[in-house]
């Protein structure tokens, strides 16, 4: 049996065994850590930095860290609540998010951390900066305009026999995702969706679906985001 | 005490958010109780006749009228609130923000599936009395001050009625999870 180890939460005592990530750690005792770029079950990339905490007074991201013996974790504090709604806030000007016209909105995980932190505007400007639609594979839409580089689809959607779909083409400012057409067009239609239910928004878009839910029945119209996991009591 | 005075407009709109305004119900009733309006489409009233407390902005700025109405709203509302996507980031006008403008009108005059026949002299509107068209679709927050934002596409009528009621009886606006939406 592994060990068990035992820290703290906004001053709530927690345990769990070790070698657990604090956002798993935390979901096993009741609190909620926003994710944007972490998946269960794959390896954590610390790339969005949406799950920020501290940890024993210094700034970590919860995803990549191992929760250890007597750690002291500060998850709600308005420090680290603004610092997350900045975040959500950069990743809405540098892209090109338009909600109304989307057919993710309702089920998007950006928008839901949007909801979650009462985003009403943006504090920065808006960058509308050009970027491109690729509609030419079978059974996806790649828009450009809404990825927010979270690379879930690079690290977790592989063929039977490993290979990569998705990668990364280009670096820093010009890094897009891009699609093997060959390898996504063997994809069957479950498959298909369970790939755009990776993307936490509306980047990767399954042919042939459009706008399922009704406005009011969608994942995010009437629960925030991680309520599955804690009532919020301060946003 | 006299009623607090309430001016509305749709810049690069739909009137969806004024159509929002109007979906409060019966509780329009209580909103002509509570306030006076000026310039607005609601009452017709074309210009300012007197300073303003609460300005409704609906539509972001997609041309030179746009910013014009915007800044006189500006100088006549004590109050300005950005009410829905296109005014808090431009919404569905802000598409063309990537396309160049010289392509956007030759889409709209010249070459589109509902104008390319039917334009033999390739004519694109361009008068003076016409408002010039900007580079892109702006914010109503990067042309003038604006005081609040209320998001949604169009923002639910609960939503527009609890900030009204908010600014005009000085309590606390209410944000239940559910009338906060981008969409």
């Amino acid at each position: 049996m592994s060990e068990q180890v035992k820290f703290t939460i906004d001053g709530k005592a927690c345990k769990t065994q070790k070698g657990t990530n604090l956002v798993e750690a935390a979901k096993e005792n009741g609190i909620y850590i926003p994710v944007l770029c972490h998946l269960e079950g794959i390896k954590p990339a610390g790339s969005c930095r949406i799950c920020n905490v501290k940890v024993n007074g210094r700034f970590m991201t919860a995803c990549t860290t191992e929760v250890s013996d007597g750690m002291v974790i500060e998850n709600i504090t308005p420090e680290i609540q603004e610092l997350r709604k900045i975040i959500v806030e950069t990743l809405f000007v540098s892209g090109n998010h338009f909600c109304p016209a989307c057919e993710k909105s309702g089920n998007c995980e950006l928008q839901a951390l949007g909801y979650r932190y009462q985003m009403m505007v943006p504090r920065f400007p808006y960058e509308f900066e050009e970027k491109e639609v690729d509609a030419t594979s079978q059974k996806f839409y790649i828009d450009r305009n809404r990825c927010v580089l979270c690379k879930r689809c690079v690290r977790s959607v592989k063929t039977k026999d490993g290979k990569s779909i998705f990668a990364i083409l280009g670096r820093g400012h010009q890094a897009v995702i891009n699609i093997d057409h060959e390898l996504a067009n063997q994809l069957s239609d479950e498959e298909a969706q369970e790939v755009m239910n990776t993307c936490p928004v509306g980047s990767i878009l399954k042919k042939e679906r459009g706008y399922v839910d009704p406005i009011g029945s969608r994942k995010y119209d009437n629960k925030p985001i991680g309520s599955e996991i804690e009532q919020i009591t301060n946003l | 005490m006299s009623k607090p005075i309430v001016a509305t407009t749709s810049l690069a709109g739909c009137f969806g958010c004024h159509m929002s305004l109007l979906d409060i119900d019966d509780r329009i009733l209580q909103l002509i109780d509570l306030v006076d309006f000026n310039k607005s489409p609601v009452d017709d009233i074309k210009e300012f006749t007197e300073m303003c407390d609460i300005g409704l902005i609906e539509g972001g700025c997609c041309n030179s009228e746009n910013v014009h109405v915007l800044k006189d709203f500006r100088k006549n509302c004590k109050v300005l609130v950005s009410v829905g996507e296109c005014a808090i980031m431009g919404g569905l006008p802000a598409l063309r923000n990537n396309i160049p403008i010289k392509e956007c009108l030759e889409e709209a005059y010249l070459n589109g599936p509902s104008t390319k026949n039917a334009n033999p002299e390739r004519i694109m509107p361009n008068n003076e009395e016409l408002p010039i068209i900007l580079d892109k679709v702006y914010p109503c927050h990067e042309i003038v001050k604006i005081d609040y934002y209320l998001p949604g596409c169009p923002p639910r009528a609960d939503l527009i009625w609890n900030a009204l009621i908010a600014l005009v009886t000085g309590d606390e606006l209410k944000l239940p999870y559910e009338v906060v939406k981008f969409d």
